[in-house]
């Protein structure tokens, strides 16, 4: 275990040691003490590294991961696994704005709340939300699946495209052009697949599905005149 | 961007070290807000007399003899304390429209920053570490206290400029966003007769809910009355003689933690604000929800927390 202090030493050199591991490096476990709510923690990974944030995080922590796996134990500000490709981003306490925008694959784990805008633009990750997310989540989210236990805000999957939205409490209105969809088996098995790997104890009959109507994106001939 | 940070003490034990703290808070928002710095911090109460807070770009001329020609003219005995660029003055309470017409004429260069029975204002030009030193804001003790650290974008950069802003005995507000519809407001509001001094969009909403609450309403009802009538970005953190409220426009993108213990209620643009508060550790922490009042007062010894829907 290689423990880093944030506090001591600074960020600058965290992320190039974390930037330094190959595929096949030796230090495969990291640990980052008073991380005092920073900025930019852990940005950037690509090798299969676990890294453990001890404490709360700032802006834009595990941005643009790739191949990690990083634990925050607390709370993360705005932009958590913002551009996330592949990998995992578990968080056990609460998540700012943003979590999860526009995150092209992996997986990103809200074991507490997660605030506005929770994947915003996303085009593959797969989120997990064991409490509650805010308004305009799902904004234009293209691919991907955001799954919510509890409720949902204003405005859920606003100009979506097509990614896949679950929530199993209520949803406070729906955004321009998103739907409820029936659930079907492959729904409920891509469901149990990921609350499994959230460690989410919610059974997947108890979520409804949420998608693109289609209308808002497609060229539609009806209307060409009107442009 | 900017950068807000608010302390309310509950437990009252803490303010011999309130300035400390939030001067610790303002630094560490200095990212956000490089341009100015300021502080409200509600102190001691002054027996029967008001507290003005002044500034002046010439300190060593404008405060020199003061307190005796302003005595003079009001025919009482005027207090003065000069901290930096700022002075305290102590006057009567009912003389305080002929304090303002006195100094315009013995002192006209001289701004005012705040007025009340227990608020003072320090406020400047430059980096949040400077600026508290100027004015040894660590020093200060008071129940509650709000800072700023401010990036402009609607005004110039100028001490008047900075916030927290005064327009309404013992009230304070500071904002992160920014008000798309101030300058109607501000002519409207001039019409009902509220002093307004600069043409900066955060006065005008601080003049708004002065407005609002000389016409009855309480700072919570103000506050929710804003969200209808202010367009633009806001997160807002007020201040009154004995209250704390913040809230946030519905679309809520400036960022805000809010921070709860048996001693204080904190605020802080980031959490990085908020780490060094004693107790933050086992903390209630969480994101304010958009268009929600949030509001503190302290009560008869009890703290009120209304949360209105």
């Amino acid at each position: 275990m290689q423990t880093y202090d944030l506090e001591a030493d600074g960020l600058r050199g965290l992320n190039a040691a974390l930037h330094q591991q190959s595929a096949d490096t030796n230090q495969t476990q990291w640990a980052v003490i008073n991380p005092k709510g920073s900025h930019a923690i852990a940005v950037g990974l690509d090798a299969p590294i676990e890294v453990t944030v001890k404490g709360s995080t700032g802006y834009y922590c595990a941005g643009m991961n790739q191949q990690a796996t990083v634990r925050v134990e607390g709370s993360v500000g705005p932009g958590v696994a913002e551009n996330m490709m592949s990998g995992e981003v578990i968080v056990e306490g609460d998540a700012s704005q943003y979590a999860g925008a526009t995150g092209h694959g992996g997986l990103l784990v809200i074991k507490g709340n997660a605030s506005s805008r929770c994947g915003i633009s996303m085009k593959g990750i797969d989120i997990v939300v064991h409490g509650s997310i805010g308004h305009m989540s799902a904004f234009m989210a293209q691919a991907g699946t955001l799954v919510v236990c509890g409720d949902a805000g204003d405005a859920l999957g606003d100009s979506l495209y097509e990614a896949r939205l679950f929530v199993r409490g209520s949803v406070k209105s729906l955004g321009a052009d998103c739907i409820e969809k029936d659930m079907r088996p492959e729904h409920l098995e891509l469901l149990r697949d990921l609350l499994e790997r959230a460690g989410a104890d919610a059974k997947p009959e108890e979520f409804r599905r949420y998608g693109s109507a289609r209308q808002l994106y497609n060229f539609d001939v009806d209307t060409s005149t009107a442009y | 961007m900017c950068g807000i940070v608010g302390l309310f003490l509950k437990d009252q034990s803490l303010a011999p070290q309130l300035g400390h703290m939030l001067t610790e808070m303002l630094i560490a928002m200095t990212d956000r807000g490089p341009d100015s710095a300021g502080i409200a911090i509600y102190g001691d109460e002054t027996d029967g007399q008001l507290k003005l807070t002044l500034q002046s770009p010439n300190p060593e001329q404008d405060f020199d003899g003061l307190a005796e020609e302003l005595g003079t003219a009001l025919n009482t005995t005027v207090a003065q304390t000069v901290i930096d660029t700022h002075a305290v003055l102590h006057v009567p309470r009912d003389q305080f429209d002929a304090t303002q017409r006195a100094l315009a004429k013995i002192r006209p260069s001289v701004q005012m920053m705040s007025r009340g029975e227990t608020l003072e204002i320090y406020k400047e030009v430059g980096l949040p570490q400077d600026v508290a030193a100027r004015f040894d804001l660590r020093s200060m003790a008071g129940t509650h206290g709000i800072g700023h650290t401010r990036m402009a974008t609607e005004s110039a950069v100028t001490t008047m400029g900075a916030h927290p802003f005064n327009t309404g005995s013992d009230q304070c507000l500071v904002h992160n966003g920014s008000l798309s519809n101030h300058n109607a407001l501000r002519r409207k509001l001039r019409r009902q007769g509220v002093a307004i001094q600069t043409e900066n969009d955060t006065e005008v909403g601080a003049a708004y809910l002065t407005w609002k609450m000389m016409n009855g309403a309480t700072l919570g009802q103000a506050l929710q009355s804003s969200l209808d009538d202010l367009d633009g970005f806001f997160t807002f953190v007020v201040g009154t003689k004995d209250g704390f409220g913040v809230v946030r426009d519905p679309i809520a993108c400036k960022p805000a933690v809010m921070a709860e213990t048996d001693q204080y209620v904190a605020f802080g643009s980031e959490y990085r604000a908020l780490v060094n508060l004693p107790g933050i550790d086992t903390a209630r922490v969480w994101e304010p929800e958009p268009a929600t009042v949030y509001f503190w007062s302290h009560d008869g010894g009890q703290t009120v927390h209304d949360k209105a829907a």
